[in-house]
């Protein structure tokens, strides 16, 4: 329920919605956006950032809760586990239980590795599952590969990595239809046309969606999938550090359950780090949209085994968090009632921006309306601006939003707002992590020869912003291109005898540098719990 | 002091701000979660929860990520449900009657008394989904399974035994790889690129300077 005030403000937004149902906001020039950036967004923030003192990424920036965690010693410092005591000794080693680790686990097991997963809570605890909007893949016919590509080169500031983007938009057709041969129901119109919509950033309607449970719908088919293919998942366990041996390979990594405290050794000839991103480190004090066990552990398990970050100072803060109710705080409102025509308005009721604009620039757009501006809506927990969602309706009739999003309308109506009737207030969230451990085209960190990256977990897919539908896309994509080739890769490896030594060397560095925290890392949970003393 | 309820995880009493979810408000009381959350924000279905209003008869079901405390709140959290998911090559069943009465027969032993539709976080109407599963009905069963969380609170809830999550996601599997219509523009597509049709555009695109890639993103059309 809205406060007076709110409801106040939602009588203005009331009577300019007439008048902007006709209208479409102008967008943008590319040097108003680039002034917006520099201002308003949080990646320009100086005091969001602190140099990393260490390792192959010394001398650049990152967010200073990252900083502080690649700045942390291993948990297994000085300790006396027997890395000889083999638990599980597999060809492939994949770390995380997302859609970019489950994918990779199936493409393996297909190729014919031993394959396991090993993921801290459950297969599908993940933010693939909470992917609400879509996914990309140019497959109409006024649409091509390369239009996508100029599309997310162009959104992401030009910075992605070449080879990287390649790879996605041209398997992002392939991508789709794999999903569909396992079961995924997309939306279809009876002719069997992918129903397609904008997303923020795209000049061609390319997002494919179940609903707005489209990455519920790819996760829970996907881990139904390896459970069916009898792939082994050991959940409730995290890898708090890789093995190494004596030629500079990956040799597996050792494992903590988290329930019982105990270590055990996986030996593997490849592994796949998959462990998604980084919301719940709450970068800048920002409530976030990802699932609880977002905490970065891979790049910090990667980095210390030598393997080099990319673009690790630019995040992605989606535009339309919700701001209002506090219960909800943070929690994603999916860009697709952008897509389906919603306007963002602010509290005097104007249309302050074209609503599809990228998600950096719809992001930094809403903290100026909001700050210097003084047009947002006063909320518990700060402010926001209105999502016109009674336009969905009027645009596309009455019960679209039931029948195209019916995962916000439940999460509003639980908090008695219903959306089809009243706007809703957002905010930013921090959403996304643009950057991440480097890799090649064919997946392998360029440190570490057996070593592989996919998912949230890779930077430089898509450079400095992401578009909508960008990232279901590269999950699976750079998931299944790494579950093929760790698979053929493990047929060459021949490990040597594992080791811890490289915790010891970054021990040394750390010290030497005098940046050694008193914490531990990876963090593997968030500390949420208050305690009086 | 903020507006503060009472409220009994495993039967033991916390104080805790009203304006709290049951999942936030364990965080508050001190509890570390480790089992019983997942995404937080209902998608996932990890925190499947069953709680009683001190005072009232009625066991209730819920998500604790969606869910405010009340005053009075008997909380227990069901952090995990032995689901009973029978496993199967996707190319090789087939989408018709027969395979719900190979994979799940216990279907059948459904008594109709509606609990599952009651226990639903999700609002769903589970008997009816579970019906047309026992009618071979699969698309109106994965449509109307189709926001389903997988939470398992019909499942704890019914007699039967059924696994109700796991009948609608088999329903939706055999809907989206057999049923739906097949999409010819996104097959044409993947077979004009493996075809090597888009590969010497792609390669142009690739290698164009950051200045011209600039002046095209600025200046490209954007279908209405």
């Amino acid at each position: 329920m809205f406060t007076p005030d709110m409801l106040e403000s939602i009588k203005k937004v009331e009577a300019t919605r007439d008048a902007r149902m006709g209208m479409e906001p102008r967008r943008m020039t590319a040097e108003e956006k680039d002034e917006l950036l520099k201002a308003y967004h949080p990646d320009y923030r100086a005091e969001g950032f602190k140099e990393i003192k260490i390792g192959p990424n010394k001398g650049q920036k990152a967010p200073v809760e990252l900083t502080d965690l690649l700045h942390s010693n291993s948990r297994l410092l000085g300790s006396h586990i027997d890395l000889n005591k083999i638990d599980y000794d597999v060809d492939v080693l994949v770390i995380g239980g997302g859609g970019a680790g489950s994918s990779a686990a199936i493409e393996a097991h297909e190729a014919g590795a031993n394959v396991m997963m090993v993921t801290k809570l459950r297969i599908g605890d993940a933010n693939t599952m909470m992917a609400e909007g879509g996914i990309q893949a140019a497959d109409k016919a006024n649409d091509s590969p390369v239009q996508h590509y100029l599309d997310a080169f162009g959104g992401g500031h030009f910075a992605a990595r070449p080879e990287l983007l390649r790879r996605l938009v041209m398997e992002a057709p392939d991508a789709i239809q794999w999903l569909n041969q396992l079961g995924v129901m997309f939306d279809k119109d009876t002719d069997g046309n992918m129903v397609t919509t904008h997303g923020g950033g795209t000049s061609r309607k390319r997002m494919h969606a179940c609903k707005d449970y489209s990455g519920a719908e790819i996760m829970r088919t996907l881990r139904d999938e390896v459970i069916n293919r009898g792939i082994p998942v050991v959940e409730f366990t995290s890898a708090v550090e890789l093995l190494k041996d004596e030629k500079g390979q990956v040799a597996g990594a050792v494992l903590l359950n988290m329930e019982t405290d105990d270590y055990f050794i996986a030996r593997a000839k490849t592994v796949i780090i998959a462990t998604g991103g980084a919301g719940r480190l709450h970068y800048q004090n920002f409530p976030t949209s990802n699932h609880y066990g977002a905490t970065a552990d891979g790049l910090i398990l990667g980095y210390r085994a030598g393997a080099p970050l990319l673009y690790q100072d630019t995040i992605q803060y989606h535009p339309t968090g919700v701001a209002y109710p506090s219960q909800l705080f943070g929690a994603l409102v999916t860009e697709k009632v952008r897509s389906l025509g919603a306007m963002l308005v602010n509290c005097e009721g104007e249309a302050f921006m074209h609503p599809l604009e990228t998600r950096d620039v719809s992001a930094a757009s809403i903290i100026r309306e909001c700050t210097t501006r003084g047009k947002g809506v006063t909320t518990p927990l700060g402010s926001g601006v209105w999502l016109d969602t009674p336009m969905i309706e009027m645009i596309g009739g009455e019960g679209t939003i039931e029948r195209r999003i019916p995962a916000m309308l439940r999460m509003y109506l639980n908090y008695g707002i219903d959306m089809r009737k009243q706007p809703i207030l957002v905010f930013p969230t921090l959403h996304y992590q643009n950057g991440g451990l480097e890799i090649g085209g064919e997946g392998f960190t360029k440190a570490i020869p057996n070593l592989l990256v996919a998912g949230e977990a890779v930077g430089g897919i898509h450079g400095r912003n992401r578009l909508m539908g960008n990232s279901l896309l590269d999950i699976i994509v750079f998931g299944r291109n790494a579950g093929k080739a760790a698979a053929a890769k493990a047929r060459e490896v021949t490990l040597g005898t594992a080791n811890l030594n490289h915790i010891e060397e970054y021990a040394a560095m750390l010290n030497d540098a005098g940046v050694a925290q008193a914490g531990v890392s990876p963090l593997l949970l968030p500390n949420y719990a208050r305690h009086e003393r | 002091m903020e507006n503060m309820v009472n409220v009994y995880f495993f039967g033991k009493k916390y104080s805790v701000p009203g304006d709290l979810t049951i999942m936030t408000a364990m965080e508050y009381a001190g509890y570390t979660l480790k089992r019983g959350c997942g995404c937080r924000h209902g998608f996932c279905g990890a925190c499947a929860t069953i709680y009683r209003i001190k005072g009232q008869n009625e066991l209730k079901t819920c998500l604790a990520c969606q869910t405010q405390v009340q005053e009075g709140m008997y909380v227990a959290s069901i952090p995990f449900f032995p689901t009973d998911k029978r496993t199967y090559d996707i190319n090789e069943i087939k989408a018709d009657q027969r395979v719900m009465m190979e994979l799940y027969p216990e279907l059948y032993a459904c008594i109709g008394c509606n609990a599952c539709t009651k226990a639903c976080t999700q609002g769903l109407n589970v008997m009816q989904y579970i019906a047309y599963a026992q009618r071979g009905e699969l698309e109106k069963c994965a449509e109307e399974s189709f926001d389903c969380v997988g939470c398992g609170c019909c499942s704890v809830r019914c007699p039967a035994g059924i696994s109700h999550p796991m009948v609608g996601l088999l329903a939706r599997r055999l809907t989206g790889k057999y049923i739906a219509p097949k999409s010819e523009h996104l097959e044409n597509r993947v077979n004009e690129i493996n075809s090597g049709a888009y590969d010497e555009l792609i390669e142009a695109v690739m290698q164009k300077p950051i200045t011209e890639m600039q002046e095209l993103y600025n200046h490209r059309d954007i279908e209405k």
